[in-house]
């Protein structure tokens, strides 16, 4: 199952994002030689936070989802670009994770295999944290990166479909699917 | 500056002084507030609405669904309840979740409700008559009629003609009723075998793009968001007021109501800013539009010497009569998928059981979930799992739910009340409500007939019962009334027909707590037909 770069704006749109699609290619474009050092600590930001998410994606989704790379990517652009404290949150929680890589494998987060990412996550015991924006390193883990990836797949259509609806809350997926017996 | 300051400052009117001249001053900016604000608006008169709660920003509805959906969040903050603002006590036989089933700010409780609108019924408003129960309303469904077409219109409501069951009307309904889901043909053909007829449920969300605002695109999120603007909430009429000339002003809490010497006039309502600072608006006419529990409250806040009770009391009426509509719900599995969570409302019901010939049991409906069980979204979040341990886990707890819920009726009854509690105070010094919430026999004997079908439909539709309500542990309807009681005594009663009370003569209330008894059908429609209604008999006081 892919994920696509439709089903990015899809989830940006549930997240309350509209034009994700738009904002990515605007900072992409944006980016280059001729940014100040402001503009630049906040792309290498961007950048971090982007990578850590790519990195967490193959940990945190179903084997089925072959490829989210471009889904990840073009979700959190479009999620950090013009919220401050959001991308603040999530580079946040990204270093706080990468704190905790450090402890146990001496690396970032990015660099660990996906194996080595689910090792991680399983021995901080993520699977029992609550989610709390304002809480400890791990409670904000979880709910800056864990569920913030997780909201995205599965209020998408395509990840709505890995548990039986094309779509799932958040989606204005229309008034066809409610009515019929066939997904 | 929180984001709906930001919002209120930017949105609303940052001059929270008192306006120089007003014909009309509007007690609150939910749908009742909103339609009679409009209402006077537009035929000219001056108006003020003063409104507790915030101005919420349209564009940020899509991030209160997030909110929603995450579980890192309650429920009370998608509409920013709670904390000293709304500070209450229940002390009933029930615990009564106020804070569940409201929502302050411009708009009301109509921003987080599912937007059901049937009308009442004949009977409702002729309890005593019928079945020596309570007491008649003073007016009859005839009178209200009009109104409640008038009101379908203003709102715009989906509705369809083959409910056989359904009070008479004389027009079509504006929109289309929405089509039955794929779950409502399961439970409907159960109904089939046991001689029980489903129809449609008139609701006041858009099949259609109505009245400049979009068909229902599906986000699944009705209660409590509807980020489209699909389904109607008293924004859009407040909206429409303030483009009719009407004033509206935020985060304005009423603290009292004051009255002239003669006690026979409401001079001014003393309203406080953010800052605290206090203003006194005065007007001609003043309508009352908080709720059935803001608006007894406010009145018992306005004691004076002359009304050491609190103003419109001299029945000793307000805040006693507190009803709600009594939500039985009956839910199961079944071994197919049932398509739960593609919508955020339901589409089928049976209001075969509403007239009754015997007393009791009483009247209710039965209405089909299209969201019963978890939602998949939120299964997936709050699990903990994540790789395809999650998918395990959603998969094996969404897809085969059905559902039920009935609300059933309940009669009035003097001790269940709202009263102040001296004990604790809000964040303005005034002490908060406290809600004695009891539900009488009557209410229970129906609440058993309600989960008999219930559970006679699951049964034949094959489905094993997983959870139910009992009886005497109902959940709220989320629908607070009667306790302003409308009546022609006024030694029992707080409002005429007019609506007006019967011991001021500028003073009316818009609202459900003038139901004198509350049926078993959602309110909001009966609420907007009768602040038409009393927006009518203001204006011909003006």
């Amino acid at each position: 199952m892919e994920l696509t770069r439709r089903d990015a704006i899809a989830a940006l749109a549930a997240a309350g994002v509209a034009g994700g699609g738009a904002v990515l290619v605007a900072s992409d474009r944006d980016r280059g030689p001729e940014s100040n050092d402001d503009e630049g600590a906040t792309n290498d930001a961007h950048e971090d936070i982007v990578e850590t998410a790519t990195a967490l994606a193959p940990v945190l989704y179903p084997s089925e989802v072959d490829d989210a790379a471009e889904f990840v990517r073009t979700y959190v652009t479009g999620r950090i670009e013009d919220d401050d404290d959001h991308r603040t949150g999530m580079a946040d929680a990204a270093a706080a994770l990468d704190g905790h890589a450090a402890e146990e494998f001496e690396s970032n987060f990015r660099e660990l295999s996906p194996e080595q990412g689910d090792q991680l996550l399983t021995d901080v015991g993520l699977d029992r944290v609550r989610p709390d924006p304002a809480g400890s390193d791990l409670e904000r883990i979880r709910f800056y990166l864990v569920n913030e990836l997780l909201y995205a797949l599965f209020s998408s259509p395509t990840g709505g479909e890995l548990v039986g609806t094309e779509n799932p809350p958040g989606h204005p997926g229309g008034l066809e699917s409610y009515q019929g017996a066939q997904r | 500056m929180s984001a709906t300051d930001q919002e209120s400052e930017t949105n609303g009117s940052a001059n929270r002084e008192p306006s120089d001249r007003a014909d009309v001053c509007v007690v609150g900016a939910g749908p009742a507030g909103g339609i009679v604000a409009h209402s006077l608006a537009e035929r000219g008169h001056d108006v003020v609405v003063l409104e507790a709660g915030p101005r919420f920003s349209f564009e940020e509805r899509i991030r209160r669904m997030e909110r929603h959906q995450r579980p890192a969040f309650d429920q009370s903050d998608v509409w920013e309840m709670g904390g000293e603002r709304d500070a209450f006590r229940s002390s009933g036989d029930l615990n009564y979740p106020l804070n569940d089933v409201r929502v302050k700010g411009v708009g009301g409780t109509t921003l987080h409700w599912i937007g059901y609108t049937p009308r009442f019924h004949e009977k409702d408003f002729e309890m005593d008559s019928r079945y020596g129960l309570a007491d008649d309303w003073p007016i009859a469904y005839e009178d209200v009629r009009p109104y409640y077409a008038a009101a379908e219109r203003e709102m715009g409501v989906a509705g369809g003609e083959d409910n056989p069951f359904a009070p008479p009307r004389e027009e079509s309904f504006p929109m289309t009723a929405f089509p039955p889901s794929h779950s409502d043909s399961m439970l409907g053909a159960a109904c089939e075998e046991l001689d029980i007829t489903t129809h449609s449920i008139p609701q006041a969300r858009n099949s259609e793009a109505y009245d400049d605002r979009s068909q229902c695109v599906g986000y699944g999120t009705c209660h409590p968001v509807c980020p489209s603007g699909a389904k109607y909430s008293g924004d859009v009429h407040v909206r429409k007021a303030e483009e009719a000339g009407a004033r509206v002003l935020d985060r304005v809490p009423v603290q009292r109501l004051e009255h002239d010497d003669a006690g026979e006039r409401v001079e001014a309502v003393v309203y406080a800013t953010p800052d605290g600072t206090e203003h006194r608006q005065e007007a001609r006419q003043f309508v009352l539009a908080g709720g059935a529990v803001e608006t007894p409250r406010l009145l018992l806040l306005s004691e004076s010497s002359q009304y050491p009770d609190g103003l419109a009391n001299s029945s000793g009426a307000v805040g006693r009569y507190f009803m709600d509509h009594l939500l039985h719900m009956t839910m199961g599995v079944v071994s197919e998928e049932t398509r739960q969570h593609q919508v955020g409302f339901s589409t089928a019901a049976t209001h075969q059981f509403y007239d009754h010939e015997e007393s009791t049991p009483g009247s209710f409906f039965v209405a089909f979930l299209n969201y019963a069980g978890p939602s998949p979204v939120e299964l997936a979040l709050e699990n903990g799992a994540w790789g395809d341990d999650v998918v395990d886990a959603v998969s094996r707890e969404y897809g085969t739910h059905v559902g039920t819920e009935a609300l059933v009726e309940q009669l009035p009854d003097a001790e269940s009340r709202i009263t102040l509690d001296t004990s604790r105070t809000d964040d303005h010094g005034n002490p908060v409500p406290d809600v004695a919430w009891s539900i009488g026999e009557h209410g229970v004997r129906t609440g058993e007939r309600a989960l008999e079908v219930q559970r006679e439909i699951m049964d034949e539709a094959g489905a094993r019962v997983t959870w139910s309500t009992s009886p005497r542990q109902p959940l709220s309807g989320s629908h607070p009334m009667g306790t302003t009681r409308m009546g022609a005594d006024p030694e029992t009663s707080v409002v005429d027909e007019r609506l007006r009370t019967h011991d001021l003569d500028n003073l009316s209330i818009a609202s459900s707590s003038v139901f004198t008894t509350g049926g078993a059908m959602n309110p909001t429609l009966t609420i907007a037909a009768l602040s038409l209604k009393a927006a009518d008999h203001v204006d011909e006081d003006l």
